[in-house]
């Protein structure tokens, strides 16, 4: 049952790699203090290595605040980096924090937010107005009635992903959407 | 095979620990919806999630007037320290003396691994279960179908077309 609900579809409230033309859509809905996720990073960036042009991969914010304390400043702060300096920014924001999942502090990550070339005091500042908390709750929220039921959850063309998250697997079933896609049945 | 008990029966009463000095009846919350998160055991790793999840939910509950008891097999004590490492605020019940009885009045407990099912149930303020789902014992049911049901019991259909 929970798994016929589709995810929202992509918007230009996305943060999105890949254009419009790509042949199969992968959405992670994800926490960036999620060890599970700190653990999918590198995977997913190798499946969307060998995917190259025919996949767009979306990420979207889905903190489990209580029990990882800087998931939500970490979203807030990713939000705050994409407008201030453009959703390539954002994408370099989102590595950093992926692959120093252990200094997530705000200190980090406006120092983060300086390296992608953000205002890492705009940052600061953004957080402690809750500028973008309406933002990550809204994604979190569409998350949960789509069926995202912890981190990460993915989905393939909106539609929920529950296999294996090797890359073998992952590739092996996106390369089969994207192979249907291509041709079409008449 | 296991029956969960279905929509339009009556939610068994029950009397549980909620802590190790505090018990807690089902028909205190007489006047709001209850959800009942039946889940195999603390500490496992799709229960953390599934709990956690729930435990991010609370506005959304709150919203809807409504009290999300999670209840298993383990002692107080046990959920004491599984709340502590989890940092969840939840109600968490235990169905520990008799083992499971709850679990049994309600049709989800599982004999082969004295554990519950992972089973959810949404009670109306009349006491009445409007909604129940079991899910596979190692699939997170999330919360969408728990969304979906409450917002359901605040449409008249739901309360029997009883307008004006």
């Amino acid at each position: 049952m929970s798994n016929q609900r589709l995810a929202p579809a992509v918007s230009d409230q996305d943060h999105v790699l890949g254009d419009d033309s790509t042949l199969v859509t992968l959405i992670e809905y994800g926490d960036f203090e999620c060890p599970f996720c700190g653990a999918a990073y590198p995977v997913l960036k190798r499946v969307q290595e060998r995917l190259s042009n025919r996949l767009r991969f979306v990420f979207r914010h889905f903190p489990i605040a209580q029990s990882h304390p800087h998931a939500e400043h970490a979203a807030e702060a990713a939000e705050s980096v994409a407008v201030q300096a453009g959703d390539g920014a954002f994408w370099i924001m989102h590595n950093l924090m992926f692959e120093h999942q252990s200094a997530l502090d705000d200190a980090s990550l406006a120092r983060y937010a300086e390296k992608v070339g953000a205002d890492g005091q705009e940052v600061l500042r953004d957080l402690r107005d809750e500028r973008y908390q309406r933002a990550v709750r809204d994604s979190f929220m569409q998350g949960v009635r789509a069926g995202v039921n912890g981190t990460p959850t993915l989905f393939i063309d909106r539609i929920r992903y529950d296999g294996p998250r090797d890359e073998e697997t992952l590739v092996a079933a996106l390369e089969l959407v994207a192979e249907r896609a291509e041709k079409p049945t008449a | 095979m296991h029956h969960a008990l279905p929509p339009g029966t009556p939610a068994p009463d029950f009397t549980l620990h909620a802590t190790p000095d505090q018990r807690i009846s089902l028909s205190e919350f007489r006047g709001n919806p209850v959800v009942l998160a039946f889940y195999p055991a603390d500490f496992s790793p799709v229960c953390g999630d599934q709990m956690a999840l729930y435990n991010e939910l609370h506005s959304e509950f709150q919203r809807h007037h409504a009290e999300l008891l999670g209840i298993s097999v383990d002692g107080a004590w046990c959920h004491t320290a599984f709340k502590e490492a989890r940092r969840l605020h939840l109600t968490l019940l235990s169905d520990f003396e008799p083992k499971g009885e709850v679990a049994r009045r309600y049709g989800v407990y599982r004999s082969e691994d004295g554990t519950s099912e992972r089973a959810l149930f949404v009670i109306d303020g009349e006491g009445i279960i409007r909604w129940s789902y079991v899910s596979p014992v190692g699939v997170n049911p999330g919360a969408d179908g728990i969304l979906e049901a409450l917002e359901a019991l605040q449409t008249p259909a739901a309360k029997g077309g009883a307008g004006q």
